[in-house]
């Protein structure tokens, strides 16, 4: 069974076709790239309400990408957030006593979590805790504090 | 020989799934690294791939069109018509493009293979085969069915890339929605691990059962042109109804 | 030993003995005795459906007889292993119905298949055999061509270059000669008698055809009903007394051979 040159070459030419799209698909519709390096660590942060933050959501630092959330799970104790972030290996002289937040891109956008960076020479190791945190402004309750002008509960916790 | 035994009628399709199951067994025992096979594969990826490259492009690029349209008419009520590629990407990935490319290549390629095949029988090719000591499983069925296996993912990436192109130029072109959002919104929310690869997945076996459906239907043709003509059909009728089932099965244990 | 050795030169290439083969309820042979001996282009005779394709096929080992036994070469085919079939059969060269050419495939490498399958033979070598089989049929010059593009009567000489490629002890002829046009017929006869004589084969010629297998074959099997109605050389078998040797030999509509189809009920008999 021997394909004569001309299918030999069309089916060549297919066969690069094929992984062209492939790879141009993979690099330029997905987030393949995107993605982070291998090399990476681990810390967590508990907020009393993480809306409708999603895993794989970003970890951003001045609006750059460093991270993506591993998982959200729920302290079945204290009934707060636990949310998991995997953080490029790349930035790893952030400082111990950085803030996270859960924020939202435009008005109506999707959450992510944006750290603030703070002013401690220790940094970040892999398994540390995050325990300055902003939980996300839900719009219901933002909607009725100016109506009713009360203050159920401090969105904000400052826990030393 | 032993007469062969009728089984219930109720039974009949499991029987005829076990048939095609021991077929694949057969062919994948059959299998030797040899340079013949790869050339005859290859040759069998210009036959059933290369040909089937233009009807799955235009196919493609309509697609992509429609959804585009479809997917900007359903956003735009909630002000948020710049989500279309986060949309239109996801599902192609996911879902359509790997069935869709596959229900065309079953349509396009599964029925000339088993018509080929049946062909063979129906001129006693195959038994001329079998009687030069040469095993037409090997010879036959597994090139065919190694080249469906290789060429519906390439096919599927192929749809994909058109079908987004159609999209790009539906809702670039036709709708002016920004270039830069389109593309940043396909390429923070498409995963590549789940929605990628697993599209690629799917392909895989989708052109595995279409080209096994293929070459079981040619192989067990009866040796006449209504048989040929019936194993067509069978395999159309067959490998879209497979598809559907094991895109479900695959969609809910494996994302 | 030295008996044994003498004897194997005249002992029959292939021995069939009380060979029976149903498919379901029905027997389509029923005890048959065949004796195939070197050198010899031998005709299986019969009307139509009365299994002599089966013979070829109890004989390359496709089918198993349920009683009796064929032996080649004092070799039980139906005991034979799976690889042991793989290399009888190369040993045997078969020209089925119609060619059965790979339409897939050039002339040429429809000729070369059984050589690259079963040889290791660098590729100027399968040439130059390949092509010594497609002179000696009288096709050089056709190697590029497809199928397709021959008479019935090439494709059939394609055909039997095939068969014989790797010189084979035994050829099986599977009616050769239907379909064609006189001259093809005559074409074909005289190389089936050319190849047999000169490459030293034994030919078995599966036919309906009364006239011009009676010229070309040294001895004939009739079948019918099952059995071995008649053998013998062509001109003795015309002149035969037996009924069913006579009605076949001669192309009679009368005779125990039915007219009617048998479907072999009960109540069919009633009629008759």
């Amino acid at each position: 069974m021997r394909a004569n040159y001309k299918v030999e070459l069309a089916s060549g030419i297919f066969l690069l076709l094929g992984i062209f799209a492939l790879i141009w698909l993979a690099t330029r519709a997905t987030d393949y790239g995107k993605e982070l390096g291998d090399e990476a660590y681990y810390v967590s942060a508990r907020f009393t309400n993480v809306a409708d933050l999603k895993d794989r959501a970003p970890v951003k630092i001045g609006g750059v990408t460093v991270g993506e959330i591993e998982s959200i799970t729920l302290d079945p104790l204290s009934f707060e957030a636990v949310v998991t972030m995997r953080l490029d290996q790349r930035f790893d002289e952030i400082p111990i006593d950085s803030s996270a937040s859960v924020l939202t891109s435009g008005v109506l956008g999707d959450r992510y979590i944006g750290l603030e960076p703070g002013g401690d020479l220790e940094v970040l190791q892999d398994g540390d805790e995050l325990f300055v945190t902003q939980s996300a402004v839900v719009l219901e309750q933002l909607v009725s504090k100016y109506l009713f002008n009360t203050r159920s509960e401090p969105e904000a916790e400052d826990e030393p | 020989m032993a007469t062969p035994v009728d089984p219930p009628a109720v039974l009949a399709p499991i029987s005829q799934a076990g048939r095609i199951g021991l077929f694949l067994v057969r062919m994948l025992g059959s299998l030797r690294p040899q340079p013949s096979l790869l050339l005859s594969t290859l040759q069998q990826v210009y036959l059933v791939g290369a040909r089937s490259l233009v009807i799955i492009m235009i196919c493609g690029f309509f697609v992509g069109m429609v959804l585009a349209l479809q997917a900007i008419n359903a956003l735009e009520q909630f002000g948020a018509s710049d989500q279309v590629s986060l949309l239109v990407g996801k599902s192609l990935f996911r879902e359509l493009g790997p069935v869709l490319t596959a229900l065309l290549f079953a349509g396009r390629a599964g029925t000339s293979v088993a018509a080929e095949i049946g062909l063979m029988r129906a001129t006693s090719q195959i038994d001329a085969m079998e009687l030069m000591a040469i095993d037409p499983v090997q010879r036959i069925a597994l090139p065919r069915f190694l080249a469906g296996a290789v060429s519906v993912p390439l096919l599927t990436a192929m749809f994909n890339a058109l079908a987004i192109l159609g999209a790009v130029v539906f809702s670039i072109g036709v709708m002016g929605l920004d270039a830069g959002i389109f593309w940043s919104k396909l390429q923070n929310g498409v995963y590549f691990q789940e929605d990628f690869i697993g599209g690629i997945w799917k392909s895989l076996v989708f052109g595995g059962l279409v080209s096994l459906v293929a070459v079981y239907f040619g192989f067990h043709a009866k040796p006449t042109g209504a048989g040929v003509g019936t194993a067509t059909t069978n395999t159309v009728v067959l490998s879209s109804v497979l598809i559907l089932v094991f895109d479900f099965i695959m969609t809910s244990f494996f994302t | 030993m030295e008996t044994r050795q003498a004897m194997n030169t005249t002992e029959p290439i292939i021995r069939i003995r009380d060979l029976v083969f149903r498919r379901g309820s029905r027997t389509i042979l029923d005890g048959v005795d065949m004796d195939i001996a070197r050198g010899r282009i031998v005709a299986i005779m019969g009307p139509s459906g009365v299994g002599k394709t089966t013979v070829l096929r109890l004989i390359t080992g496709q089918l198993h007889p349920d009683e009796g036994s064929v032996e080649v070469n004092g070799q039980r085919v139906s005991s034979l292993s799976s690889r042991e079939l793989q290399t009888f059969r190369r040993d045997v060269g078969v020209l089925l119905q119609n060619g059965a050419l790979f339409t897939d495939l050039t002339v040429f490498e429809n000729v070369a298949t059984p050589v690259r399958e079963h040889t290791d033979l660098p590729e100027p070598l399968v040439r130059r055999l390949v092509m010594s089989k497609l002179h000696s049929v009288g096709l050089g010059g056709t190697e590029e061509l497809m199928p397709h593009q021959l008479s019935g009567g090439m494709a059939r000489r394609v055909a039997l270059a095939r068969a014989v490629v790797l010189d084979p002890q035994i050829v099986l002829y599977d009616e050769p000669l239907a379909g064609l046009d006189p001259i093809a017929v005559s074409t074909i006869s005289r190389l089936m008698r050319e190849t047999n004589d000169a490459l030293g084969l034994t030919s078995i010629v599966v036919t309906h055809d009364v006239l011009q297998m009676s010229r070309l074959v040294d001895y004939c099997y009739i079948i019918a009903a099952g059995r071995i109605a008649g053998e013998g050389r062509p001109d003795d078998l015309k002149r035969s007394q037996d009924p069913s040797v006579d009605q076949f030999m001669n192309g009679k509509v009368d005779g125990p051979i039915p007219f009617h189809y048998d479907p072999g009920g009960p109540e069919w008999s009633l009629l008759q």
